[in-house]
């Protein structure tokens, strides 16, 4: 272990504005996570330890919330979170095609991360974009009616702008922040 | 019958996340009215309005802020903008197009029932729409119309918005309180009810984003105005998200009383089925509604008559399939989702929902035969009126329905499977 967990001066900060809109500091809980999962990459032991510390609650009630929602990170998610709608609206017109067309282009299965730590590929529920189906998200970005054709061009273009980019990308694990 | 328009206004090439917009747009003329009515009366315009809520549920607006008790404890208003049900795409439009509607009868709402907090549950998906939410906000607070002394009047109201993380029973009121508490979201058991014991134990309204956008509209048009764009006892237009096979999917608004046919065949809705095929299955507002045959399609939607006729309007959700849907996977997809969004707090749902979807997943995996349905129906009798909220009915009734209207599609899906496998 290097030194222990902290958050950055900015997150404290952020954090108190949050605390200061509840009566009671465990109400800051989820946005807290948000702001813990952004600095940190996701939500491992010792996130939750100091989530609980900085909120003055139990880690018990931290661990609670986080295993309850899906978009609390328990384990690591690549760099681009790849999220395609699988509910009626978008089934009825062609996700299916889309997420073969994702497990092809990504060589992954749905669930699973690039083993670069790019790209993590998920079926996920209604993304309340029906109209505009079929409808994924790439971390905080919208896709609306989205073709095979479209999304394969869109993931060769994000992994070409990670090669491009920084070399240091495939250590950078986090998903999407919420700050 | 054509397209009206009060809520809906896209089409006017606006930029109203922008308050100077939302002001020459008549932006805050219900709030003056208001002034000059007070505060009884206002709430005697919401009532008269027949405003049922719009999350879905159809209760009365105006009866439901009547619920808050007067017993000078603190009031908190929670907007539920966890807009999650399946077949719905509304909130949003208010969210991130048009979110001072919305403020504006969140401000009006908060004024009449002397509530000082509120707090804008946005589902977490909605990244776009916290931000714009958030911006809009701090707009108000710095033009006056939010904080102190609120245009001179006297009147304090802080309003936040509290990111959700993707569970979608946290859209059950109850669980979206607990949520903002920043717990699990597990449905309370009601009684007590949040207008009286809510948020942070304390009197409590949960009114859904479009409810509270239709405020300002009430105040405007006067109760009456908006009683005439609907039908008895169902008040004003209505937000109407059209999906699925049809040839104009996307979001319009209609005077309630509007029939589905309309809905789906008019030129300026649906604009009929995609590729001309014929219609097999209609939802009518969200997957927790039993779903339609294509001969039900006449019934005028409303809250009431669509009771009338089985089902629900639900969130105005509709989603259409055509003659070439394999109601088996929409079955699979509908199960799926419950089975997956179930909190697990009780045993009916929990266990119920994860029947359902075994049942289903066999019949699609080709080992199906006609028993499974009628062990569907069993499954939905053990879940239905046995659990804390309504998440067990939202998972039974469509499956219900499917098993019911739909079940010469499933047999013969079922066969079409067996044969799959023989070949």
């Amino acid at each position: 272990m290097s030194e222990p967990l902290a958050f950055s001066a900015a997150s404290k900060r952020r954090i108190a504005e949050l605390v200061s809109r509840y009566p009671r500091k465990h109400a800051a809980l989820i946005p807290t996570l948000y702001i813990a999962q952004n600095e940190f990459g996701y939500l491992k032991p010792e996130v939750m330890e100091l989530v609980a510390a900085e909120l003055e609650i139990p880690l018990a009630s931290v661990m609670a919330t986080s295993t309850f929602y899906t978009m609390l990170h328990k384990k690591p998610v690549g760099k681009y979170h790849v999220q395609i709608c699988g509910n009626v609206s978008c089934y009825l017109r062609g996700c299916d095609d889309l997420i073969a067309t994702a497990r092809q282009v990504l060589g992954i299965g749905l669930g699973e991360t690039t083993p670069d730590g790019l790209f993590t590929l998920e079926e996920v529920q209604c993304l309340a974009a029906c109209g505009s189906a079929p409808a994924l998200q790439v971390n905080k970005d919208d896709h609306f009616d989205v073709t095979p054709q479209a999304l394969r061009a869109l993931l060769e273009q994000l992994r070409d702008d990670a090669d491009a980019g920084q070399k240091t990308l495939s250590i950078d694990v986090r998903g999407g922040g919420h700050a | 019958m054509p397209e009206h328009r009060l809520l809906l206004r896209d089409h006017l090439g606006k930029d109203l996340t922008r308050l100077p917009e939302y002001v020459a747009l008549g932006g805050f003329a219900a709030w003056k009215k208001a002034q000059s009515i007070g505060k009884e009366a206002v709430h005697a315009e919401v009532k008269a309005a027949n405003l049922r809520g719009r999350g879905g549920a159809g209760f009365p607006a105006g009866v439901k802020w009547g619920f808050l008790p007067k017993d000078g404890r603190k009031r908190y208003l929670t907007v539920n903008a966890d807009e999650g049900e399946p077949g719905t795409f509304k909130d949003r439009y208010f969210l991130e197009k048009d979110p001072y509607r919305m403020l504006e009868g969140i401000l009006l709402t908060c004024w009449t029932l002397d509530i000082h907090t509120a707090y804008i549950y946005i589902r977490g998906e909605f990244w776009n729409a916290i931000e714009i939410c958030d911006d809009a906000i701090a707009q108000m607070n710095k033009a006056g119309w939010l904080g102190k002394n609120i245009q001179g009047t006297g009147f304090d109201l802080d309003v936040y918005t509290h990111p959700g993380a993707g569970a979608y029973v946290c859209g059950e009121e109850t669980a979206l309180i607990e949520s903002i508490e920043g717990k699990p979201g597990q449905p309370r058991l009601k009684p007590p009810f949040p207008a009286n014991i809510g948020l942070f134990g304390m009197p409590t309204l949960v009114n859904n984003v479009e409810t509270l956008a239709c405020v300002p509209v009430i105040l405007e048009l006067g109760a009456d105005g908006f009683n005439a764009l609907g039908t008895p006892r169902n008040g004003g237009t209505k937000l109407m998200g059209i999906s699925g096979h049809v040839k104009k999917p996307g979001l319009y608004e209609m005077k309630m009383g509007t029939t589905m046919r309309d809905c789906i065949y008019a030129p300026e809705f649906g604009g009929g089925i995609l590729d001309d095929r014929e219609l097999l299955a209609v939802i009518p507002g969200g997957s927790s509604c039993p779903f339609l045959t294509a001969d039900q399609i006449d019934v005028p939607l409303d809250f009431d008559s669509l009771k009338a006729v089985g089902s629900m309007f639900g969130t105005a959700g509709i989603v259409v399939m055509h003659d070439g849907t394999d109601m088996l996977q929409v079955a699979r997809r509908v199960a799926s989702f419950y089975r997956h969004e179930s909190c697990g707090q009780c045993t009916p749902c929990r266990q119920g929902t994860g029947w359902l979807y075994n049942i289903i997943k066999k019949m699609d995996e080709g080992l199906g035969e006609p028993a499974h349905i009628d062990l569907l129906l069993d499954a939905c009798t053990g879940i239905e009126g046995n659990t804390i909220c309504a998440l067990g009915e939202a998972a039974a009734w469509p499956i219900r329905s499917i098993a019911q209207r739909f079940r010469p599609q499933l047999i013969e899906a079922m066969q079409r499977r067996a044969a799959a496998m023989q070949s």
